[in-house]
């Protein structure tokens, strides 16, 4: 590798190493799992009755069950008792204004274009009392509430909403649903809830507001967006930033419901801390992302993944309502010692339901790149259409691509469609961009960035422009 | 603008070029000829900076500088310019999006101000026609789908748009018809002026029909074994490379 890929790499590391270490304030449990605990969060929380209940029936559930084998990924056995499942977070600012953050961390939010005062909030620096973003998100929050769209914690939602979280909350991911959805089920921290009503359309994208209330979110996440029928709704996750959290292990789930004729579209960035030049560190991001689609409804997953040391995780859609669509559109890129196993299921129940899956999956370094999918069409679905495509892109000669697709059909009307292939990125290509006058590194991000045009095109188009930067950023010394 | 002197050249450790002898003025067209195998397109990617082949001896100045210490994009950001062989494809990226990410590259090495897309688009408008080429290839993804004789127009509008100083076309003329032949002579010569040259490697005499050499050079086995005017092509037309051996 050239010196000028170590200093980028170096530089890379840098990034990581100052800034989201925030001091918390004790207010913590010890370390460990057991009952007593889960009733201590619910207390904590003041949560009704029937979500304790939920929480203990989910965590006796987890006792007995065994974490996944399957997944094409490597690493240490986790114990779950070293885990810490509650601490008030208490955030005091690290630094008191931006100069005394790590220029190249600043110089990172700069390339990605974010603006000054969400920086200061990435960065840990004290903010004032008046800070545009937050009275720009009050002003969104005011908006929302005119349409009668609720945004607001989960946790929040369960003390103001009781009765519509108890309606939605594990009717698409039961909380016995597999290993980590019964963990999180058992003591999530906190989380997104969404719900619009009848006939209406979210007039902006669920997302700035999001993005400054993203810190305190802690590693279960527990997300759930209910559209009622005839609705639409678009919301983002996550954040560009690179974003680094003392959790190891994260065990998100998100539940999507799009009622009869709702539309729901679901975006992800994931930038999460992907470990060290040995791969040691990083976050190990363990997800379970469904949605349920009523009929004529609609749910799309586009997720761009370039962070995490692990990636575990299938967003998928029940297509239960007849004429129903469900669509995922993905780019997972690893690099250095990353590994990700990540696809989608779509299941297929109602008549005529459609579904459509674009994959690109990119290899770096000594990383690990797996898709995995699984396209079911029930007795039920006559008509059903499935359109696969998964296509990997290999860089250099360490790294590994593998495609894992499952295909069950049991209606003879049913059309299912799967296409894969394999590159690499050729020597030819790059010396024909360098004879035209782009460096190396413009012309891997270029040929890169047009490899998933397929997939940023479905982004919003602020993410988009983000997500390529953030693309270019992630291949930086990767090719020497 | 270019002087090359006794170049030895390889590739995985077999020697291609054994001792090149070549002086290219401004406002000058050079024809490189010779059989398969010859060390034409050797040449042509050296110039270009190809990293494959190994220089094992031999120096090339370019404009007073030493040509063999510049990485490709430098040597095209001082205006070599290299219409390949084999174009190549390059997914999801557009064309049109491509050449001006390539033109801006270049005018920042130069100092000068990168062109907005609306600038840009004014140039390419001016630009297209020269090469007849469909308008409709200008959003496509870059030579993707194109057809043979489409690739070799887009190099040659990608030419013009680049404005190069030293042209080195590589068997541009493989694989054209006689009307697509035609088009892109027309485009090569309307570029030429005093200030740049060219140098046009083929295996061919047909393309020199339309675009007139001041000098053919004959490469045989890795050396120009005969350099003459125009009319040597013609002399190679119609006996063949046997009586040079």
């Amino acid at each position: 590798m050239s010196t000028e890929a170590e200093q980028l790499e170096s530089l890379a590391q840098q990034e990581y190493k100052y800034g989201f270490v925030t001091d918390i304030e004790a207010d913590a449990l010890p370390p460990g799992l057991n009952e007593d605990v889960i009733r201590i969060i619910s207390q904590k929380k003041k949560e009704p009755a029937f979500m304790l209940e939920w929480r203990l029936k989910a965590y006796r559930r987890w006792l007995k069950m065994e974490e996944p084998k399957w997944p094409k990924v490597e690493y240490p056995e986790i114990n779950f008792q070293d885990i810490i499942y509650y601490s008030a977070p208490k955030n005091t600012p690290k630094y008191n204004s931006l100069d005394e953050v790590d220029p190249q961390l600043l110089e990172t939010y700069n390339k990605l274009g974010i603006p000054l005062e969400e920086q200061k909030m990435l960065a840990g620096v004290a903010v004032d009392a008046v800070f545009d973003s937050v009275s720009v998100a009050t002003t969104f929050k005011e908006k929302l509430s005119e349409m009668g769209v609720i945004f607001c914690p989960i946790s929040e939602a369960l003390q103001e909403y009781p009765d519509l979280v108890k309606k939605y909350l594990g009717s698409v991911v039961p909380a016995t649903d597999n290993f980590y959805a019964a963990l999180n089920s058992a003591v999530f921290s906190d989380g997104s809830f969404v719900y619009v009503p009848k006939g209406v359309r979210c007039p902006m994208e669920l997302s700035t507001y999001f993005r400054i209330n993203a810190q305190n979110t802690g590693q279960f996440e527990r997300t759930l967006i209910v559209a009622d029928e005839g609705s639409y709704v678009s919301y983002l996750e996550g954040c560009t930033a690179p974003q680094r959290d003392e959790n190891q292990l994260h065990a998100a789930v998100v539940e999507l419901v799009a009622l009869k004729g709702a539309e729901i579209k679901y975006s992800t960035v994931q930038n999460w801390y992907p470990g060290d030049d040995e791969g040691k560190g990083g976050i190990y991001n363990f997800v379970t992302k469904r949605g349920i689609a009523h009929e004529n409804a609609k749910i799309s997953w586009t997720q761009v993944e370039t962070g995490s040391a692990i990636t575990w995780k299938y967003p998928s859609v029940i297509l239960k309502g007849d004429n129903s669509i469900g669509e995922f559109y993905s780019v997972a890129m690893t690099n250095k010692f990353q590994q990700a196993d990540t696809g989608t299921k779509m299941i297929h129940i109602g008549k005529n339901t459609r579904s459509n899956i674009v994959s690109k999956g990119i290899s770096a370094g000594r990383s690990n790149n797996s898709y995995r999918g699984l396209v079911k069409v029930m007795k039920s679905a006559e008509n059903a259409r499935n359109f696969s495509q998964c296509d990997s892109l290999l860089i250099g000669d360490k790294c590994g691509a593998h495609t894992f697709p499952y295909i069950e059909v049991n209606n003879t009307t049913g059309r299912v469609e799967h296409e894969a292939t394999t590159s690499k990125i050729g020597e030819d290509q790059i010396f024909y961009c360098n004879q035209r006058g782009l460096d190396t590194e413009q012309a891997v991000s270029l040929i890169v960035n047009g490899y998933c045009k397929e997939v940023f095109r479905e982004l919003p188009m602020e993410f988009a422009v983000e997500a390529q930067k953030l693309l270019s950023i992630s291949l930086e010394g990767s090719v020497g | 603008m270019l002087q090359i002197k006794d170049l030895h050249a390889s590739i995985e450790g077999k020697e291609i070029l054994k001792g090149i002898d070549l002086e290219v003025k401004k406002g000058e067209v050079h024809a490189i000829m010779g059989p398969n195998g010859s060390g034409k397109s050797t040449l042509a990617n050296i110039l270009a900076g190809r990293e494959e082949y190994e220089v094992t001896s031999g120096s090339i100045n370019y404009l007073g500088e030493d040509l063999l210490e510049l990485d490709p994009e430098e040597r095209a950001h001082k205006g070599i310019f290299l219409a390949f062989q084999y174009p190549v494809e390059i997914p999801g990226v557009s064309n049109v999006y491509f050449l001006r990410t390539a033109l801006n590259e270049v005018r920042k090495s130069q100092g000068l101000e990168e062109l907005d897309a609306a600038q840009f688009l004014k140039l390419v408008r001016r630009k297209i026609d020269l090469v007849e080429l469909d308008k409709s290839l200008l959003n496509r993804a870059v030579n993707e789908g194109f057809s043979g004789g489409e690739k070799k127009r887009n190099e040659i509008f990608q030419m013009a748009v680049l404005e190069p100083k030293l042209a080195i076309l590589d068997e541009t003329d493989s694989g054209l018809d006689i009307d697509a032949l035609r088009i892109v002579a027309n485009g090569v010569n309307s570029l030429k002026s005093k200030d740049n040259a060219t140098i046009v490697v083929t295996h061919y005499q047909r393309l020199l029909d339309y675009i007139v050499p001041d000098v053919v050079h004959v490469l045989f086995k890795g050396k120009i074994v005969k350099s003459g005017g125009k009319e040597l092509a013609l002399e190679l037309e119609s006996k063949g490379y046997d009586w040079l051996k």
